[in-house]
Parts: structure tokens; C-alpha cells; sequence
């Protein structure tokens, strides 16, 4: 492993308290990511428990619709707990349970990650407690219910703006106060070294398996791939095996709430600059004092005011883009998968299909294109009914 | 070294109070440090407000909601420093985040800190493996980067202490800043550790509320710093927190001298 940079992006601005910590994970994941047991038992888990390698699905309607490219789709929704966080958290789990840990904690967004920490830690018998932000956990009701199911804690975080950026930071401060036990099973390719290296590795599965699938259904690599970021783990997950491919496009979709000109977006690349926070260097909302911006998005995965440092460097060497997309455009995405192909996508990754939407007619029809859809719908229903004025409640 | 930050350990044990800049303004917060600086305080931490202070307990995370909302900034409370300058030598330090120092511009933040007189600076969330970007600007312009210690560190004391300046920082306990019962962490071998790599002056904070815990720690270190409570007095007080402030910190002072 390296210094934990991309570029100048990344580090471990975290406190004194935790180095130690993050230096015992580091240890621990260098003896273990290429130890064959190890990656055995993963991979059982992966493939046995939670339902992988997830199809590579030939949206058949959809490219007719568009009448571009064709359009694949990377079904991360299929997987057990219903989104593509289960790669990372078996991985994580799996290895805090080898470090000799008998209780793990985590953040979460919209709970999908929440979720996935609490069923691995119900198959690997640990204990659990999940920080989720106190709006999201209302606008996110059934995964909270969900989460307790499944033996797990759930606080409700209500410091700052009470949504991710807040449960982040309450997760963090819990670490710092009991550290022998437990490991924090960050969600997203972010935070200090070495979890955006940790959290890319374990997610790199997915264009593992897009590049393989790709390969036996058409014979060549995909002309672009595209996914959602918030703070990036299912959009590296999708990048990651195409870095060295120069010919295949990675655009990343950022969530751009009410619009990149309004005080009410998540866009991190479009609207963020430099800055430390979250234990790394990288872009953040912030106003001209670092003071970060209450950011703001329909979905509260991406609803994140920082991107991952290996995101800001792939964007500063210019080898990805990433592109703001509303929140209208993404709630009109996630309508139309449901209809055309009857796939009813997380709202996160809804805005990958909207940016899709807007890119595919242009290109030609043997073109290949690849979204990734990170996650399953079903926790956004009511929330998209609201949206359109239906008062139905979970 | 900075010569003033020497001074403050000079006559023997420290007290060493720590304030949100801003709560409930900056007028009081002005007036507080005259107040703090009667009273017997030998070292001023002067703490810049930022929007998630992670190393923060509740009651400082508070402070610093309370403050960003009354629309203090980076350089309202530079301009307050320049006021203070004017009526004090108080050995100060800012305590802030890494982003208030960088967004600031890191080489704008530090020169004109230096340039009005604050003494040091403590950055929570920039461990040793970080610091050079921040304390090979903080040398050029005279400034001690502070070295915080950890319940966690062990092996790492030695190095840290090595290259600390102006004092060490020793964290009492594990978690975030907040009043405590109890201190558990074996102060006294931290020190030591910190002593045998190189003479400087150790603080102790994190946890300490009452003159005799301030006591306990000073009598294994070389003095006692304390936020939560003073900041308590400020939630509880409001404008009128200045001579609660200053009664509170007279009687802490006398216990760390007990100590």
C-alpha cells in the first residue's frame, strides 16, 4: 500500500486518539488482502451469501428507447440487502472479526449501508451500532426498522444537519472513545487512510465482473461506464478494473439536489474547492472560511458535502468525469427504469439512468454503455410518491 | 520554541482555560480573556469555530453552533486578537481545524496569526504523520505547532515528542472533549515517556471540570487544561458568563497550584 495519496488528495487528518487504529487496520489488511484463506472465505461469502457475481442485464427496451448505444445495466440491486454495500461490508467484517473484534460500528446515508453492516454482523455474530442522521432516519423509516431487525443499535444523530455528513462525524467520535473492541466499517471510498484503499478494494468486484461479463457478451470493452457518487464507493467499484483502459469513458453522477446555481446541492466536483475534513484531503461544500455546507439532495446517499480522494484525483488527472443531476431528473429516471424495464432502481442510482438518459441518444448504435445501478428502490417509494404529492407513508 | 508559550510553564504548574471565540459574541469573548488572564490563567486557547468539529463532545460541538450562527468568522476574530493585543501579553494559542487553517490559505492563516501576536496553534485533527504542511509554515513565522498525545499513543510518544514544540498536549482519556468522572489513563507514564525523548513542558486536558482533578493533573504534568466546563458557564451565562468565567478559573487555578 502506498502513503494513502491519490494525487494530492487523501492522508489521515484524524486524531491523535485514532492513529494507532488506522495503523493496526493497515496492518491487518496488508496480511490478509492477498492471503488465499482469506480471500477464499470472501469470496464463499460473496458468491454463497450474498448472491454474486450480480448479472450484467441487457436493457434491451431502454436502448431502443433512447436509440443510441446500447445500454447494459449492472445489477448491484440484486445482491443480498439490496445493494452493492454488502462487497465492502463482508470484506470489512470479515476482516475486523480476523483483527479479533467483537463489535463493529458504522455510519449511514440512507441505510443501505447501515444494513448491510448490521446483516454482516448478524452472520459473523458481532455486535453493531449504526449512526444514521435524525432526518434520514425519517426519511428513511423502514431501513431503520430494518437495521434493529437485524440486531442492531440505531442512534439517531441530530449534531450539525443531522444527515450524513453528521453521522460521519458521530461515528468517528464514537471511535475515539472505545477502540480496543470495535472497528468502524466506514461505508464509502473516504475518510482517512487506509479506508478509501480498503473500501475501493473490496467494491472492485464490481467492474471485475462488468469487464468479464462484457467480454463474453460482446466480445470488447464498453465504451463508458456510469454511476453514482456521493461519496464514490459503488462509483471506483465501477471504475476501478477500467483505469488502465483509456478508451473506455468513466463519468460519475453526482447529485445535484435543486441545482448546481442554488445553496441546496450535493454536487461536490461542480460546486466544492480543496479542503481537509473527514480525515482526508479532497473537494468539499464549504464557504469561503472551510466552514462546510449544509449540502442538500433527494437522496440521502449522496447527500454528502465531500467526495472520495481517489474521485478528486481521477477528476484532477482528467481520466473520469462527473456531472451534476437534479433531483427532478433523477426522480423522472427512476420512474422511467421502472416502467421500460421494470427495474425499480434506488433513487441514487436513478441519477446514473438521468445522466444516461442525456448521453446515449448522442452516441452511435454500436456503442456500448454500462450503468451501474448501485442499489434497489423499494426504500424510496414512498419518498418519490411524496415527491409527486401522494401521501402514502411506510 | 516560542518564547512566550515558555513563559507560561515558567513560574511553575499552568492553568490553562480554553474558549470558543464568538460565544455568545465577540465582545465577551474579548472581555473574558482580560477576565481569564486576572484570575490567573498562564495560557489562552482560543478556539476558532468550525461547522463539525469532530474531537468535540456535545458542549463544545454547541458552543460552536451558537458562534458560526452569530457570524463569527476567521478573520472577525483575528480582528479581535489585534483588540486584545493591545491590553494583554497573555501567551495565546489557537485551537481550531485543519480546513479553518487551510481554506484560510495555510501560509495566510499562520502569517497573520503570527503577525498579530497569538503565541501557537493546535489543529485536533492533524496527527504527526501530517503535520509538516502545517508546522514547516508554523516555524518560518515563529508559531508552535502544539503535538497532542493519546491514551493510544504509546509507541508513538517518543517520536511525537521529539519534534513538539511550545508543549505537549496529553489527552486524558480516550473520546471526545466533555466533563469526566474520572480520569483512568496513567498520566504520569505518559509524561515520562514524553520527558525522556525531550524537556518540554506537558499539559493535560480532556475531562478535567473540578480544582481537584485540575490538581491531579498538574501534579503529574505540568499543568491543566480545561474547556467543557468553563464553555458550560458560557452556555449557561450568556453575556453575563464574564464574572462566573473569571470566579471559576481563579478556583481552578488555586487547585492546580494545590496539585
Amino acid at each position: 500500500m502506498t502513503d494513502g495519496r491519490f494525487g494530492v488528495h487523501g492522508g489521515q487528518y484524524i486524531p491523535e486518539t485514532l492513529m494507532n487504529a488506522v495503523l493496526e487496520l493497515e496492518e491487518a489488511y496488508l496480511k490478509y488482502k492477498d492471503d488465499p484463506e482469506f480471500n477464499k472465505e470472501l469470496e464463499e461469502l460473496l458468491n454463497e451469501y450474498a448472491g454474486r457475481p450480480s448479472r450484467l442485464y441487457y436493457a434491451a427496451h431502454m436502448t431502443e428507447d433512447l436509440g443510441g448505444a446500447k445500454v447494459y445495466l449492472k445489477r448491484e440491486d440484486l445482491n443480498h440487502t439490496g445493494s452493492h454495500k454488502i462487497n465492502n461490508v463482508l470484506g470489512q467484517v470479515l476482516l475486523a472479526k480476523k483483527m479479533g473484534k467483537t463489535r463493529v460500528i458504522a455510519e449511514t446515508g440512507a441505510g443501505q449501508h447501515g444494513v448491510a453492516t448490521a446483516t454482516a454482523a448478524a452472520l459473523m455474530g458481532m455486535e453493531c451500532e449504526v449512526f444514521m442522521g435524525k432526518e434520514d432516519t425519517e426519511r428513511q423509516a423502514l431501513n431503520v426498522y430494518r437495521m434493529r431487525l437485524l440486531g442492531a443499535k440505531v442512534h439517531a444523530v441530530t449534531s450539525g444537519t443531522a444527515t450524513l455528513k453528521d453521522a460521519v462525524s458521530e461515528t468517528m467520535r464514537e471511535w475515539t472513545s472505545r477502540i480496543e473492541d470495535t472497528h468502524y466499517v466506514l461505508g464509502s471510498v473516504m475518510g482517512p487512510h487506509p479506508f478509501p484503499t480498503i473500501v475501493r478494494d473490496f467494491q472492485a468486484v464490481i467492474s471485475r465482473e462488468i469487464k468479464a461479463q462484457m467480454l463474453e457478451k460482446e466480445g470488447r470493452l464498453p465504451d463508458a461506464v456510469l454511476a453514482c457518487v456521493g461519496g464514490g464507493s459503488n462509483a471506483i467499484g465501477t471504475f476501478y478494473n477500467f483505469i488502465d483502459d483509456k478508451d473506455v469513458q468513466l463519468i460519475g453522477c453526482e447529485a445535484a439536489g435543486r441545482g448546481i446555481n442554488t445553496a441546496e446541492t450535493a454536487a461536490t466536483i461542480a460546486t466544492g474547492r480543496l479542503g481537509i475534513f473527514h480525515g482526508m484531503k479532497s473537494y468539499f461544500c464549504q464557504d469561503e472560511y472551510g466552514q462546510i455546507a449544509p449540502v442538500y439532495s433527494i437522496s440521502a446517499g449522496l447527500d454528502y458535502p465531500g467526495i472520495g480522494p481517489e474521485h478528486a484525483n481521477l477528476y484532477d488527472t482528467g481520466r473520469a468525469q462527473y456531472v451534476p443531476v437534479t433531483d427532478d431528473e433523477a426522480v423522472d429516471a427512476f420512474e422511467y427504469l421502472s416502467r421500460i424495464e421494470g427495474i425499480i432502481p434506488a433513487i441514487e442510482s436513478a441519477h446514473a439512468v438521468a445522466h444516461a438518459r442525456k448521453i446515449v441518444p448522442q452516441m452511435d448504435k454500436d456503442q456500448i454503455v454500462v450503468i451501474t445501478i448501485s442499489g434497489r428502490g423499494d426504500k424510496d417509494c414512498a419518498a418519490i410518491a411524496r415527491y409527486r404529492g401522494e401521501d402514502i407513508y411506510e | 520554541m516560542n518564547k512566550k508559550i515558555a513563559e507560561a510553564f515558567a513560574d511553575g504548574k499552568a492553568f490553562i482555560p480554553f474558549v470558543t471565540c464568538g460565544d455568545p459574541s465577540l465582545d465577551v469573548t474579548e472581555q473574558l480573556v482580560y477576565a481569564m488572564a486576572e484570575a490567573g490563567a498562564d495560557l489562552i486557547e482560543l478556539g476558532i469555530p468550525f461547522s463539525d468539529p469532530t474531537a468535540e463532545g456535545p458542549v463544545i460541538q454547541a458552543a460552536n453552533v451558537r458562534a458560526l450562527s452569530g457570524g463569527v468568522t476567521t478573520d472577525k476574530i483575528f480582528d479581535m486578537v489585534v483588540r486584545i493585543r493591545q491590553k494583554t501579553d497573555i501567551p495565546m494559542v489557537f485551537m481550531t481545524y485543519a480546513n479553518v487553517v487551510y481554506s484560510y490559505g495555510t501560509e495566510s492563516f499562520i502569517a497573520k496569526a503570527a503577525d498579530i501576536g497569538m503565541n501557537g496553534l493546535i489543529l485536533p485533527d492533524v496527527p504527526f504523520e501530517e503535520k509538516k504542511e502545517f508546522d514547516s509554515v508554523c516555524k518560518t513565522y515563529g508559531l508552535d505547532l502544539i503535538s497532542l498525545i493519546a491514551p493510544t499513543s504509546h509507541e508513538r510518544i517518543t517520536r511525537i515528542a521529539k519534534e513538539a514544540e511550545g508543549f505537549v498536549y496529553c489527552v486524558s482519556s480516550l473520546g471526545v472533549t466533555g466533563m469526566r468522572s474520572a480520569i483512568t489513563t496513567d498520566i504520569g507514564a505518559m509524561v515520562k515517556l514524553v520527558k525522556a525523548a525531550k524537556n518540554i513542558p506537558c499539559a493535560v486536558g480532556f475531562g478535567i471540570s473540578t480544582p481537584q482533578q485540575a490538581g491531579e493533573m498538574a501534579a503529574k504534568s505540568d499543568g491543566a487544561i480545561v474547556g467543557s466546563a468553563i464553555v458550560k458557564l458560557c452556555e449557561k451565562y450568556g453575556a453575563d458568563c464574564v464574572p462566573h468565567v473569571k470566579e471559576y478559573v481563579t478556583a481552578m487555578k488555586e487547585g492546580v497550584l494545590r496539585g
